[in-house]
């Protein structure tokens, strides 16, 4: 065997987190097996009939731009980067009738610890991106978009290159679409290693081939993006909502949710579960119900936190998330955010404090260091975690942690800030007792750090 | 400097970009040297600034902004496991330890015989799949137990014989 043929075996298949049958209701993850991404099998599943419909290639009188959006406010698909932002809203921000040149960006730098939904999307069904992208460009008329994709996902890139090959062959892409008077190109680019470049305005630097160091806001992208230019950014599980919105309304969309909630979410189930994976279901969905589709705690363990939206989003004691419906409204009033869709399961036998020292490691490490409270700050956080984590803690360490973090938070550029402080001030509030009791070993011990 | 083939990799991914911003494809032109040469050497920097009208420390910003970019050369097979919190939950860690028992080395060392690099990474988006790690920033490796770790490290070594002795 040659080296290629070595590392082909470990590649992963899809069928332990995407081709299962434990999706409920699914839109964006139905009807795939691994084999059927290319255009033809989409187009089986129905694909690029909403483009058709809006378009008026077919049968029918095609729809406005403002029918589009209209249609996308009244599902109530929310933003499923992380901000939950209503995207009919953010796109009816864009100024249309802006003379110059306007932009449309896919955020799939999707490296948000936790989250792995878009990978499987953009590998085994990637053409349900592009449609959503052309639906979206049409709505806010604009003729250029990129689709920014991690760039540790390197694969599921080249994968997303073949596809928008496959669509302008078809001519879904290109001058004219499908022979209408609108055109739209799209392209794809890569990251390579920045978590940061997650954040919007830092993914539009990096586009531009800069350093990825967020923008202060206002001006907002709307008015002010890439290369100056009025330009909208969202998920890849947004665009990917889209299609079936267009196909089947915003009332069915909505109805599938709950209100303020509408359609199927992916959570990505990780850590302590017997088959973690991604799950597509409505939102609103009982955890509990999220916690038996990925099969249960691992080894019949008992439930002890769940982290429910990717690594920034406060942690949330088994009491607590039990009584959880898994939509945006149901996790805020808990006190955490539905985030990415990123729900980190974790076991009776772990220790809070060894957890949140590998996540503040993290933040420290993938801090931009534009802003000094996030620059120095992620770093102390870490150093005080690590201290007491090795039993070197001292007394009035955990109040030091809550001021840091106070003094992080809402104080810098970008999120990643705030994301860096929510979890400790989470864990220290629901797990102090732990943390307190490391801290009383040092104390306890013949430390010489307290002589 | 740039090899035809390198140049007409370049010149596709400029296309992608308004003709006056060439400099949006300073990221792709960075992966793509370091897939043909192993890491990012300051000529090729110097090189790529050239190509795309751009200051030279402009490149070298990026170069050192982003984790993925070799600054130095590696081993042949550069492998970046995932340690972060979901991983940590899955064993993650174990696989990095049990890699550098393997290799005789310790995270952010290379092999006596130039073979490896092992790294610790951060979240390479396949949470659900851990153990996870990356080779040669192109290719994610699924479930890593020891076992399959062992048959990667073995089966790279034994491709790298074969190719020396020419089978």
């Amino acid at each position: 065997m040659n080296a290629n043929q070595v590392l082909s075996q470990f590649q992963a298949t899809g069928v332990q987190t995407c081709f299962h049958d434990r999706h409920i209701e699914p839109q964006i993850y139905a009807g795939l097996d691994g084999t059927n991404w290319r255009l033809k099998d989409y187009e089986a599943r129905g694909g690029y009939a909403a483009l058709r419909k809006i378009l008026a290639t077919g049968e029918g009188e095609g729809l406005t731009q403002d029918q589009v959006i209209a249609t996308v406010k009244e599902s109530g698909l929310r933003g499923r980067g992380g901000a939950g932002f209503p995207t009919g809203l953010k796109w009816s921000f864009m100024p249309r009738q802006f003379p110059g040149q306007k932009y449309l960006v896919c955020n799939s730098d999707e490296g948000e610890p936790g989250t792995c939904k878009d990978r499987d999307i953009l590998q085994f069904n990637p053409h349900i991106v592009i449609e959503g992208m052309i639906i979206a460009a049409y709505a806010m008329g604009i003729s250029v978009g990129y689709n920014y994709i991690h760039g540790e996902i390197f694969q599921t890139y080249d994968r997303f290159e073949e596809a928008l090959e496959e669509a302008r062959a078809a001519g879904y892409l290109g001058d004219k679409i499908l022979g209408s008077g609108f055109s739209f190109q799209l392209h794809a680019a890569h990251g390579f290693g920045a978590y940061i470049c997650g954040e919007e305005t830092a993914l539009l630097e990096s586009l531009e081939g800069k350093k990825g160091q967020p923008r202060f806001k206002p001006p907002f992208p709307a008015s002010f993006g890439l290369y100056g230019k009025p330009t909208t950014i969202n998920n890849t599980e947004t665009f990917a909502a889209v299609p079936w919105i267009i196909r089947n309304g915003g009332a069915a969309y909505l109805e599938i949710g709950k209100p303020n909630n509408g359609g199927t979410k992916i959570f990505s189930v990780s850590g302590d579960v017997e088959k973690p994976g991604n799950y597509e279901v409505p939102l609103g969905t009982p955890f509990a119900k999220l916690l038996e589709l990925a099969g249960g705690v691992r080894k019949g363990r008992q439930l002890k936190a769940v982290i429910p939206g990717g690594s920034s989003a406060p942690v949330l004691p088994a009491s607590i998330i039990m009584e959880c419906t898994m939509d945006y409204d149901s996790i805020a009033k808990a006190g955490s955010m539905l985030g990415s869709g990123a729900v980190i399961v974790m076991d009776d036998s772990r220790s809070m404090v060894e957890s949140l020292l590998r996540l503040s490691y993290f933040y420290s490490h993938e801090s931009c260091g534009q802003c000094t409270p996030c620059r120095e700050g992620t770093g102390w956080m870490w150093r005080v975690i690590d201290r007491i984590q090795h039993e070197q803690g001292r007394e009035g360490d955990l109040d030091l942690l809550n001021s840091v973090a106070d003094n992080i938070q809402g104080r810098t550029i970008c999120a990643l800030g705030d994301a860096a402080a929510m979890p400790v001030r989470a864990m220290i509030k629901h797990f102090r007792p732990e943390f307190e009791a490391l801290i009383q070993q040092n104390r306890n011990s013949a430390n010489p750090a307290h002589a | 400097m740039i090899s035809d083939t390198t140049r007409a990799r370049f010149d596709k991914e400029v296309a992608k970009y308004p003709a006056d911003q060439r400099q949006s494809a300073v990221m792709a032109c960075l992966s793509i040297v370091q897939q043909e040469q192993g890491y990012v050497s300051q000529e090729s920097e110097a090189a790529i600034a050239t190509y795309l009208g751009m200051p030279e420390i402009a490149v070298r910003e990026v170069t050192t902004f982003y984790n993925m970019y070799n600054q130095q050369p590696t081993g042949r097979y550069k492998l970046n496991v995932c340690t972060n919190l979901p991983c940590q939950l899955r064993d993650g860690q174990k696989a990095l330890h049990h890699l550098e028992h393997k290799l005789g080395i310790k995270m952010g060392e290379t092999t006596a015989d130039g073979l490896f690099t092992l790294q610790q990474s951060e979240c390479l988006g396949a949470c659900a799949d851990s153990p996870v790690m990356l080779v040669n920033d192109r290719t994610m490796c699924s479930f890593m137990s020891n076992e399959k770790l062992d048959q990667l490290v073995d089966g790279l070594r034994a491709a790298e014989s074969g190719a020396k002795e020419g089978v």
